[in-house]
C-alpha cells in the first residue's frame, strides 16, 4: 500500500518536472531568443581570446580549456539570468508556484531546462572551437567533464538565479552571486579538461573527476533543500 | 528603545584594557622570532583577526539557518552584524598578511590556497552584501541573506580544498603541518601566550562590536518599520 502510494506521488512529480521543463523547451523553440543570445555571445567570446591570448598553436594547448570554461560561464549567467527573468517579468513564476505540485519540482525543472540550453550551446562551440583552432576536442573525457561542471554549475545557478531577479539590481547581481560559489566547479573542470586534452591517463585525473562529482552532489541537494525558502512568499 | 546596557559598557572597557595589554604582549613580551625578525610579530594579530573573519562567517551561517527555521528578524540581524564585523577583520587579516609576506616571501601576494580562499570569501560576503541592497521586502531580504550566508559558508571549504590539491607556501603555526613551507617557525612559550591572549582578545572585541552593531540594527529595522507605516 505504502510503496504503492510512493509510486504515484513518485509519477505526479516526474509529470510536474517533465511539463516545466517541456514549457521551457517549447518557448524556446518558438522564441530562440535565449539559445542565439547565449551562441552568438558564446562565439564573440572565444573570437576576443583569439586577439586577447594571441592563440598560436603552442599557446593555444596550454589555454584550451580555460578559454572553454570561461565561455561556459559566461554564456551559462546570460541563459540562467534570462531564464528566471522572464519568469519573473510576465508573472509566470506566481502561475508556477499557485501550481499544486512539489516546490522541488519547479526548481529541478528549471534547472534542467537550463541545462539542457547550456548543453546545446556547448555542442556548437565544441565543433566551431575544434574547426576554427584546429584541435580535437571531441574526447569522451572531455565531454564528460563538460557534463559534469555544467551539472553543478546550473544546479547552483538555478537557486542563485532565483534570488536575483528579486532584487533591483538583478542583471549584475547573479554573475557577483555565482562566481565565487563555482570557483571549485571551475577550477576542477579546468583542470580535468586540460588532463583529458593532454592525453593524460584517467587516474591522474580522477582527484578532479571526484572534486566535480561532490561538488555537483551536495550542491544539487543544498540548493533542493534551499529553494522552498528563496520563492516562498 | 532601552539606553545601552550597563553590561555592555563593562564590557567595551573590558575589551580596551585586553586590548592594550595584548598589544603590550605583542612587543614586550613576545620574543623577537629568529629568523624573521621583528616583522614575524604581526602574526599575533594577523591570525587573531583572521580567526575573527572566520569565527563571524561561521555565526552567520549558523544564525542564517536559525531564521530559516524560526523566522524571526531578530537572527537576521544578528547574521547581518556578523557579515559585516567579519567583513572588515577579513580585510585587516589579509592586509596584515601582506605586510608579514613582504618581507618573507618576498611578494606581497602569492595565489596560494589561503591566500586565495581568503580573497574569494571577502567577494562572496561582499556579494552577500550586494544581494541584501538590492531587495526591498524585509523579510525577503533576510530570507536571500540566511540562504546565501549558508550557501557561502559551505562552499568555502570546497573552495579549499580545490586550491589546496595545487602547492602551497603557506606555513601552518598550529597543528604542524608541512615544516619546510617558507616562513614556518616553532612558538615558544611566551609566543604560544601571547598568540592564544590575542586569539582571546580579538573574540572579546567581536563580541563587544557584534552587540553594538545588533543595537543599531534593531535601531534600523525599527526607522524601517515607522517608515512604511508612514507611507
Amino acid at each position: 500500500m505504502k510503496t504503492r502510494s510512493f509510486m504515484t506521488s513518485m509519477r505526479d512529480f516526474l509529470r510536474a518536472l517533465w511539463a516545466i521543463v517541456w514549457k521551457d523547451l517549447s518557448a524556446e523553440w518558438r522564441s530562440r531568443e535565449l539559445f542565439t543570445a547565449m551562441l552568438v555571445f558564446s562565439l564573440l567570446v572565444i573570437v576576443i581570446f583569439n586577439f586577447a591570448l594571441e592563440l598560436d598553436v603552442r599557446a593555444r594547448s596550454a589555454v584550451t580549456s580555460g578559454v572553454l570554461w570561461v565561455t561556459f560561464a559566461f554564456a551559462g549567467t546570460l541563459g540562467l539570468n534570462r531564464s528566471m527573468a522572464t519568469e519573473k517579468d510576465r508573472g509566470c513564476l506566481d502561475g508556477l508556484l499557485l501550481a499544486p505540485v512539489d516546490r522541488s519540482a519547479i526548481y529541478f525543472g528549471k534547472a534542467i531546462a537550463n541545462l539542457v540550453f547550456m548543453f546545446v550551446v556547448e555542442a556548437v562551440v565544441l565543433p566551431v572551437y575544434s574547426v576554427l583552432y584546429n584541435t580535437n576536442l571531441f574526447k569522451p573525457g572531455l565531454i564528460l567533464v563538460i557534463f559534469l561542471g555544467s551539472v553543478g554549475y546550473v544546479a547552483v545557478g538555478t537557486l542563485l538565479s532565483t534570488m536575483a531577479v528579486h532584487s533591483r539590481t538583478r542583471d549584475i547581481l547573479l554573475p557577483i552571486l555565482l562566481f565565487p560559489l563555482a570557483i571549485p566547479v571551475l577550477i576542477a573542470a579546468v583542470k580535468a579538461s586540460s588532463g583529458f586534452l593532454a592525453g593524460l591517463e584517467i587516474a591522474e585525473v580522477m582527484t578532479w573527476l571526484n572534486l566535480l562529482i561532490v561538488y555537483d552532489l551536495i550542491f544539487m541537494a543544498i540548493a533542493f533543500m534551499f529553494f522552498d525558502f528563496v520563492v516562498e512568499e | 528603545m532601552e539606553s545601552k546596557p550597563r553590561f555592555l559598557s563593562v564590557l567595551d572597557s573590558i575589551t580596551g584594557i585586553l586590548f592594550v595589554i595584548a598589544t603590550y604582549m605583542v612587543f614586550f613580551y613576545a620574543p623577537v622570532e629568529a629568523v624573521m625578525g621583528k616583522v614575524q610579530k604581526v602574526f599575533y594579530f594577523h591570525v587573531a583577526a583572521a580567526w575573527v573573519g572566520m569565527l563571524g562567517f561561521m555565526v552567520a551561517a549558523i544564525v542564517g539557518g536559525i531564521y530559516l527555521f524560526k523566522n524571526d528578524r531578530k537572527w537576521d540581524i544578528v547574521g547581518l552584524a556578523a557579515v559585516e564585523i567579519s567583513l572588515v577583520f577579513f580585510f585587516i587579516a589579509i592586509v596584515a598578511g601582506s605586510i608579514w609576506a613582504r618581507p618573507i616571501w618576498n611578494t606581497w601576494w602569492t595565489w596560494d590556497p589561503r591566500l586565495t580562499t581568503a580573497s574569494i570569501v571577502e567577494l562572496i560576503y561582499a556579494a552577500y552584501l550586494m544581494l541584501r541592497q538590492g531587495i526591498e521586502d524585509p523579510d525577503r531580504r533576510a530570507r536571500f541573506g540566511a540562504v546565501y550566508a549558508l550557501l557561502g559558508f559551505l562552499s568555502v571549504p570546497m573552495t579549499f580544498i580545490s586550491i589546496r590539491l595545487l602547492r602551497t607556501i603557506h606555513p601552518t603555526v598550529v597543528g604542524g603541518g608541512d615544516p619546510g613551507a617558507e616562513g614556518s617557525f616553532s612558538m615558544t612559550t611566551p609566543m604560544k601566550q601571547t598568540f592564544f591572549f590575542s586569539l582571546f582578545t580579538f573574540s572579546v572585541l567581536f563580541a563587544d562590536l557584534l552587540w553594538h552593531r545588533v543595537r543599531m540594527g534593531k535601531l534600523a529595522a525599527k526607522i524601517e518599520h515607522l517608515r512604511l507605516r508612514a507611507l
